[in-house]
């Protein structure tokens, strides 16, 4: 407890853990959506678009920074995405078959693109999470995003849950169907960019998918499932930097494998409480 | 019946945007409506007028475009010709409460983590809005759409995957009766009814009708078509024939609609 309290004394431990926090929230918030539009599959294969994305942005400007990584995923991601669903919309392919091979080509185009970016090092940080090292520039834009998911889902709740649940009963209730799925898209979109930089683009579809996997299992409600979701992702995201530094583990696979945990646990509650009542009545 | 009793006449038409008044009735007009899915044309030369007060049964074989026609009605589809008003208005304009439409079940998302009475209060979004907050008037709908279906008590409160076919069935039917709109468009709201509930959604959709809504449903079985509905609309990709149910139904006209593939 005292080693704890000693580290909460070092600025980057300080801004480590607010990091996760808005991290963790805003990831575990916006999984109630990736959830409810079954589209985990789509964005884990989004997320690892980062990769070629970030990898093109090095070989073209020579560096690494944070500018540079965000626009190279966010334009990777966009590439990917429109190829994909203008593939669906001019041919019988489904958008899943479309999307898994526009970015199984991204990353092998990645992966032989690695060798000449000649900032290996750095580049493994930004795979697998680098929240050890954040500024007070990316607090406020984890701040920005964090804000603008809860003031954008909130304000359109009802809208994007009718959406979700039946797009055609929506329309006809008066919903822009188009415009609540652009607004899912970009709210996806920014909670993948935030996590990229926490726990990298090869695992960061974890910290989007996990929380609210997890509230599912014990909630019909879905205000819970948002709320629920985005603690559970502050919860873990934190527990597992408070492991992890003073461990000294990487703090990106370590949220992941504690989300990971969570639902083993989950999963154990829910089938044995099941269980349970079966054999008793 | 007694759900029945508990629907107020004219208590539920006041969120309408076109509200019907005594001697007044609105018309749905549908103007040579030709709809096409890419290349292939699934609608020709449809005409059609109903209004409200009445119901229109649409019968004819897969494929006819009974649910293109439905879709197209409720504004989800733009036609490749012609037109579709309701009281005046271009149906792409009658947003928000107008129209009530109930789909064949395959889309919904099931797993979503909701119950029966959440999704019958969805139906009250519409009138709502996306911040407005649920008023007693609300609940007295959610709870008369639940009471009507008999999908009250325990069953309000299951999850929807929990749910038999017919309940699921009889469920989406209250979220669409909650939404209290002017134009129910229900794609084949039978499907799934064991015989009493059969039974009981004819009875309701008559009472429906006899509120001043207009009623126009998908269906399959010709031997019930009376029971239920004023007009019949026979369709396979053009129109058969229409009118009111005892003059349409006759055996030419049955074998011109199911004999025949296609007719465009």
């Amino acid at each position: 407890m005292s080693d704890l309290l000693q580290m909460l004394d070092m600025p980057f431990f300080r801004r480590a853990l607010a990091a996760a926090a808005l991290i963790g929230f805003t990831n575990g918030f916006v999984s109630g959506f990736v959830l409810l539009r079954r589209s985990s599959l789509t964005l884990s294969a989004l997320s690892h678009t980062l990769l070629p994305g970030i990898v093109v942005v090095v070989l073209i400007t020579g560096v690494l920074n944070q500018a540079g990584a965000f626009t190279g995923a966010l334009l990777a991601s966009l590439i990917v995405g429109i190829a994909s669903i203008t593939v669906t919309r001019y041919t019988r392919l489904p958008q899943s078959t479309a999307i898994a091979i526009f970015y199984t080509a991204a990353v092998a185009l990645g992966v032989i693109l690695i060798p000449y970016a000649h900032t290996s090092q750095n580049l493994e940080q930004w795979l697998f999470g680098t929240i050890q090292t954040m500024g007070d520039t990316d607090l406020k834009v984890f701040f920005g995003i964090a804000c603008f998911t809860l003031m954008s889902s909130t304000l359109f709740m009802r809208p994007l849950l009718l959406t979700l649940f039946e797009p055609n009963v929506a329309a006809v209730q008066g919903v822009n169907v188009r415009r609540m799925n652009y607004l899912l898209y970009t709210l996806m979109i920014f909670a993948l960019m935030a996590s990229f930089q926490a726990v990298g683009p090869i695992l960061s579809i974890g910290l989007l998918v996990a929380p609210g996997a997890i509230i599912s299992l014990f909630t019909n409600n879905t205000k819970w499932l948002f709320w629920g979701g985005g603690i559970i992702g502050c919860v873990a995201a934190v527990l597992a930097v408070i492991i992890s530094i003073p461990l000294n583990i990487p703090t990106g696979p370590a949220i992941v494998l504690v989300l990971g945990t969570l639902f083993l646990l989950a999963y154990i509650s829910v089938t044995s409480r099941k269980f349970h009542s079966n054999t008793s009545s | 019946m007694k759900h029945l009793i508990i629907l107020q006449e004219g208590a539920e038409m006041s969120n309408c945007k076109h509200v019907h008044t005594e001697g007044q009735t609105h018309q749905l007009l549908v103007n040579n409506l030709e709809v096409a899915y890419r290349t292939d044309t699934v609608l020709k030369d449809i005409n059609l007028s109903a209004h409200c007060g009445s119901s229109l049964a649409l019968v004819g074989p897969n494929g006819a475009g009974k649910s293109t026609l439905l879709k197209s009605i409720a504004g989800l589809i733009k036609p490749k010709k012609g037109e579709i008003t309701w009281a005046g208005e271009d149906n792409m304009k009658c947003r928000g409460g107008e129209f009530a439409y109930l789909p064949q079940n395959e889309k919904v998302n099931w797993d979503f983590p909701i119950t029966v009475q959440g999704v019958v209060e969805m139906g009250r979004y519409s009138q709502l809005g996306a911040w407005g907050k649920f008023t007693k008037k609300d609940d007295l709908a959610i709870q008369r759409a639940l009471d009507l279906m008999e999908m009250n008590g325990e069953l309000a409160q299951r999850q929807i995957s929990e749910l038999s076919g017919g309940q699921k069935q009889r469920a989406f039917i209250a979220r669409a009766i909650a939404q209290e709109a002017h134009v129910l468009l229900l794609d084949e709201p039978f499907t799934g009814l064991d015989r009493e509930h059969t039974a009981n959604l004819s009875r309701l959709l008559r009472k429906l009708t006899k509120e001043s809504r207009l009623v126009i449903a998908s269906h399959h079985d010709i031997n019930t078509l009376t029971d239920t509905f004023d007009q019949i609309l026979l369709l396979n990709r053009i129109v058969i024939a229409m009118g009111e149910c005892r003059d349409t139904l006759t055996e030419e006209n049955l074998n011109l609609t199911f004999k025949n593939t296609s007719h465009v």
